[in-house]
């Protein structure tokens, strides 16, 4: 065993790629789940995202208008769930889990002419000086763009929840429609965008895969991460810089495993596989000592009676 | 007992009955295939599919291919397999290990359809057995990334500890460390068949420790662009030729080509002359193909490479040959002694030289 | 304009109509998808819904319906338990992989004796090991007030780790050459959960799922247990009020589910799927969620709606094989129907009504 192959500062700037997909999915179903809803979707709609994001930065040669293109996809395929939920009043956790399945089938329709295709690459932001600085620069500053976009949404996101009124209505639509309703908000519309935003955040997240991370098309390449970003929403108890921690913690773990048995460690294989997970719920369960709370209305629908 | 016994044995006897019947309005040729995955997954039923095509390819109407994707194993895969024999298939080719009991289990009812099952075990009067010596090709790679590593480290990511991995890496290693004695090996197991953001990120962290080649086991892109960013890293395709990295990392491959055993075991049934067989083709006949050396590699490097591929393909050379010992130090073959195929396919220990344990 | 009304209570009328109409919707736009994607429309939708009950092999297929739905209907049954009271384990694929293990663990370690009592301590361990594993959730809820949606989603990754390395390790079949998975439970006559009479699908796993539905029905409309665990869901304050104990029903809805999701994987691994191997779990856990809120949490509901998936996915199978249909087209499809399914729910409970000022000013 050698511990000392592994060097810290590039394992923390691999954390933070390691973490954007996540963590882009998982703000946007944040801000959903704030406004009340829950879309177990965000699967369907990664993939969704990957493969529009792929497809159009390969036939336009502009990663920037693949990640548009993501962002766009991903919202209109959320545009579905909002169509179930907000106007046919479906219930919210089938049409999520109905959502990922059609998203699956529809990313591979449309990927058929795809496979084995290497998309535009995308050049790296070496940020002059900043870059330069030892230990900070590589871990901070040596990334992609899309790392600090996904910062950027994070920080914005968690701006206009905390201090704007948009925030505010959002959040007083996600605690208790009925209230919020008579008060006179549109209560519909706030959570179709909102939804939408969802949708978006996820299609971005799926396309940092297909277009950054691997980068290549494949079916069913998200494998799994749109459930991960899930999980992260409650192990953040809906805060939006917990969300972070979670990804972060959660991206951690795995490079780390990684890294261990690269140098390897006397530590089961098996047993390192499972720790990102394991150590999500101990996490959980040191932090939960003090109630988290869910926003009241999640996952109830919504109709304006009268 | 027997009583159902033998309303299974009637109930089946009516399909088989309706299936040859069925069967017998085409002239055609029914050939089926199973898949594990989805035939976009640009990697190993990619390959299978590509198989399937030149089946079509070669002999145009007169043979009729059908195949299902992402079939789970188990009782799914056995409801498939028997759904395109009551169809009238007359040849099923199932392309996973995990099919194994399965096919067996199908070919005993339809004892007039013939299986070809890859990478088992298995066999039985209608069942043949087929897979790929890909060991061969890992020994070609081995002495590439012995001649050109820098740094002395070789990053190798696994999927799961199975024979077919641990054949490889051994391979692989032996032949490396031929070429270039301080050579070491880190191994990462993935853990996951298809993941490949996590192949990513276990390359990643492979150079990050010093790895400047990288070998790997799983199908995706992922590891190559991962060493086209770190710049002065190399790379193999695995299971297709991944050619769109040809002027970046990637310096040769190794390419799963079933194109040629399904056309023969296709026109057997065609000619009447099919009976089982235990495959195990590599490099000589095709079943193993190395995808082109790049420019990247030394003249001699490449030289000695195609050098060691001609050699295995002639039949001159065994990739396991002794004198060879086991991890923990004990004699595995003698010196010129050859691995018997039996120890090759259950393969599950690393050979001399290699660091860790394997998992499981 | 439209505007909808609620009804006082769901029409009994549209309850039974709509599902038809859902499927009927599904025909038509699947075939328009079909169709687009140049196949024959009618004979696309033809294979999916009619070859598997009335084609020419129907005699395979209508057994297999059970094969599939079973283990579906089973899960689905136990997780409508917690639903209904607001506690989502959403971790049964988990579950049923936990079951499989200890249920086939047990059976092996008897292997090769031969005994009556082999299979009933095989099935008593599957639920065990599914309720153990569901009971962790339970637990750090209880005691913790830990989120159970997390707990019991990423113990579905930590379970399928274990499986993979018992497929590798411990249960490996000693005489299989070196390669993974266990010995195969079909050759192994005690342990194996076989066709109670051939050539039906009726394995005991069937049986314990139609006796599940039967359960769950009298629990929910003639036991006390039932309607705490209804009040809880519609009404959790009144529920406390009436001396609901919620901890008491956290572990015996979490640790339900677990036990019946830990039964379907102990009598898939012992029958259909024969042994554990490292791809042994194919998502019935999940699949399971959807066929529960398909059957609106209700037993006889579920029974039919894992009847429903199980022939997408059967007719799907054939459609693939014999038209070439990509199998994304029948997921694609799939998650049409489950949208309709869904959607059509609002003729159930709301009244649609033609709005318009005058009759306001009328009333």
């Amino acid at each position: 065993m050698d511990l000392s192959s592994i060097n810290p500062i590039l394992l923390l700037a691999s954390l933070m790629v390691a973490a954007t997909p996540i963590l882009l999915a998982a703000i946007g179903e944040l801000v959903v789940e704030r406004a009340g809803v829950l879309n177990l979707g965000v699967e369907g709609m990664m993939i969704t995202g990957a493969i529009c994001g792929f497809a159009i930065a390969v036939e336009t040669g502009s990663p920037v208008l693949g990640f548009i293109a993501a962002a766009v996809g991903g919202a209109v395929l959320s545009l579905l769930f909002a169509l179930l939920t907000q106007f046919a009043l479906a219930n919210q956790v089938a049409s999520g889990l109905a959502l990922t399945l059609f998203g699956l089938g529809l990313s591979a329709l449309l990927g058929q002419g795809y496979v084995g295709v290497k998309p535009p690459s995308t050049p790296q932001l070496d940020i002059p000086l900043l870059s330069d600085i030892p230990v900070l620069g590589p871990i901070l500053f040596n990334h992609d763009p899309m790392v600090y976009v996904a910062l950027g949404i994070l920080a914005a996101t968690w701006a206009v929840l905390k201090y704007s009124r948009m925030g505010l209505v959002l959040r007083a639509v996600g605690e208790n429609h009925e209230a919020a309703h008579a008060l006179g908000y549109k209560v519909v519309r706030i959570r179709v965008l909102a939804i939408m935003f969802g949708g978006a955040c996820a299609g971005l997240g799926g396309a940092y895969v297909s277009l950054i991370r691997v980068p290549q098309w494949t079916e069913g390449m998200t494998a799994g991460a749109g459930w991960i970003a899930l999980a992260l929403v409650v192990f953040a108890s809906w805060k939006p810089w917990r969300v972070l921690m979670g990804a972060y913690l959660f991206g951690g773990v795995t490079v780390l495993q990684l890294n261990l048995q690269a140098a390897g460690i006397a530590i089961p294989v098996e047993y390192l596989s499972m720790s990102p997970y394991i150590i999500t719920i101990v996490v959980l369960v040191i932090m939960s000592t003090h109630r988290s709370g869910a926003p009241a209305s999640l996952g109830k629908n919504f109709h304006a009676s009268g | 007992m027997k009583i159902t016994k033998i309303l299974t044995t009637a109930a089946l006897a009516l399909g088989m009955a309706t299936a040859v019947i069925a069967g017998s309005h085409s002239e055609k040729t029914k050939v089926g295939f199973v898949y594990v995955g989805p035939v976009g997954d640009g990697g190993w039923t990619f390959e299978h599919n590509n198989g399937r095509l030149a089946v079509e390819a070669e002999f145009g109407d007169k043979v009729e291919t059908v195949f299902v994707e992402s079939v789970p194993e188990g009782a799914d895969a056995e409801r498939v397999m028997t759904q395109m024999a009551l169809n009238g298939a007359d040849l099923i080719f199932t392309t996973s290990f995990g099919y194994m009991d399965p096919t067996i289990n199908v070919a005993a009812k339809f004892p007039n359809v013939r299986f070809e099952h890859a990478t088992g075990y298995k066999t039985a009067d209608n069942v043949s057995v087929y897979s790929a010596r890909f060991y061969e090709g890992r020994a070609v790679q081995g002495t590439i990334a012995g001649r050109m590593t820098e740094s002395n480290i070789i990053g190798y990511i696994g999927s799961f500890p199975i024979p077919e991995v641990i054949r490889g890496i051994n391979s692989a290693y032996i032949h490396a460390k031929k070429v270039n004695p301080d050579v070491t090996f880190k191994i990462v197991w993935a853990y996951t068949w298809f993941d490949p953001a996590k192949e990513a990120d276990a390359a990643k962290v492979l150079i990050e420790q010093g790895a400047d080649v990288i070998l790997q086991h799983t199908d995706s892109t992922a590891p190559l662009a991962a060493a086209a960013a770190a710049g002065n890293v190399i790379g193999f395709g695995q299971a297709s030729d991944m050619a769109e990295f040809a002027d970046g990392p990637r310096v040769s491959s190794i390419i799963d080509n079933w194109a040629p055993y399904y056309i023969e075991r296709t026109r057997a049934v065609m000619d009447g002359t099919w009976t089982s067989v235990n495959t195990w083709d590599g490099i000589a006949q095709g079943m193993v193909g190395i995808g082109e050396i790049t420019d990247r590699v030394p003249a001699d490097v490449k030289a000695e490479a195609t050098a060691l591929k001609d050699s295995i393909a002639s039949g001159d050379y065994h990739p396991f040959t002794g004198p060879l010992k086991k991890q923990d130090g004990s004699d595995w073959l003698a010196a010129g002694e050859t691995a018997d195929d039996g120890t090759l396919a259950g393969m599950n220990f690393y050979v001399e030289g290699i660091e860790g344990d394997i998992p499981g | 304009m439209f505007k909808l009304e609620k009804r006082p209570q769901p029409s009994k009328m549209w309850t039974l109509l709509t599902p038809p109409l859902a499927v009927l919707a599904t025909m038509i736009f699947g075939g328009l998808l079909f169709g687009l994607l140049g196949n024959p429309p009618v004979e696309a939708i033809r294979t999916i819904f009619w070859d598997p009950l009335f084609g020419e092999f129907a005699f395979y297929y209508r057994p297999q319906l059970l094969v599939k739905g079973g283990p579906l209907i089973l899960i689905a049954i136990g997780l409508s338990l917690g639903f209904r009271a607001g506690i989502w384990n959403i971790g049964a694929e988990g579950q049923y992989i936990m079951g499989a293990i200890f249920g086939a663990g047990a059976g092996l370690a008897f292997y090769p004796m031969e005994a009556f009592y082999i299979f009933p301590i095989m099935v008593i361990a599957g639920a065990i090991g599914g309720m153990l594993w569901a009971g962790i959730p339970a637990f750090l809820k209880v005691k913790f007030g830990t989120n159970e949606i997390l707990v019991s989603l990423m113990l579905v990754y930590v379970a399928e780790q274990l499986l993979a390395s018992m497929s590798l390790g411990l249960l490996k079949n000693p005489d299989g050459f070196g390669f993974p998975g266990s010995r195969n439970l079909q050759q192994y006559a005690s342990a194996h959960n076989a066709e109670l009479i051939t050539g039906t699908g009726m394995h005991w796993g069937v049986v314990a799922a139609f006796i599940a539905v039967i359960f769950s029905y009298i629990l929910l409309n003639r036991h006390m247990l039932g309607f705490s665990i209804r009040l809880t869901g519609e009404a959790p304050r009144a529920a406390k009020f009436s001396g609901v104990s919620p901890a008491r029903l956290i572990l015996f809805c979490l640790g339900t589910s677990g036990a019946l999701a830990g039964l379907a994987g102990m009598f898939e691994v012992a029958g259909p799927a024969g042994q554990i191997s490292i791809d042994f779990n194919t998502g019935y856990g999940f699949t399971a969620i959807i066929v529960a809120f398909l059957g609106r949490l209700h037993p006889v509901g579920i029974l039919l709606a894992g009847l429903l998936m199980a022939l997408t996915y059967i007719g799907g199978e054939i459609a693939q094989s014999n038209l070439g249909l990509p199998a994304a087209a029948i997921q694609l499809f799939q998650g049409m129907l489950l949208f309709f399914l869904l959607a059509v729910d609002l003729l159930t409970n709301f009244r649609i009504r033609l709005a318009s000022s005058r009759r306001k000013g009328v009333a």
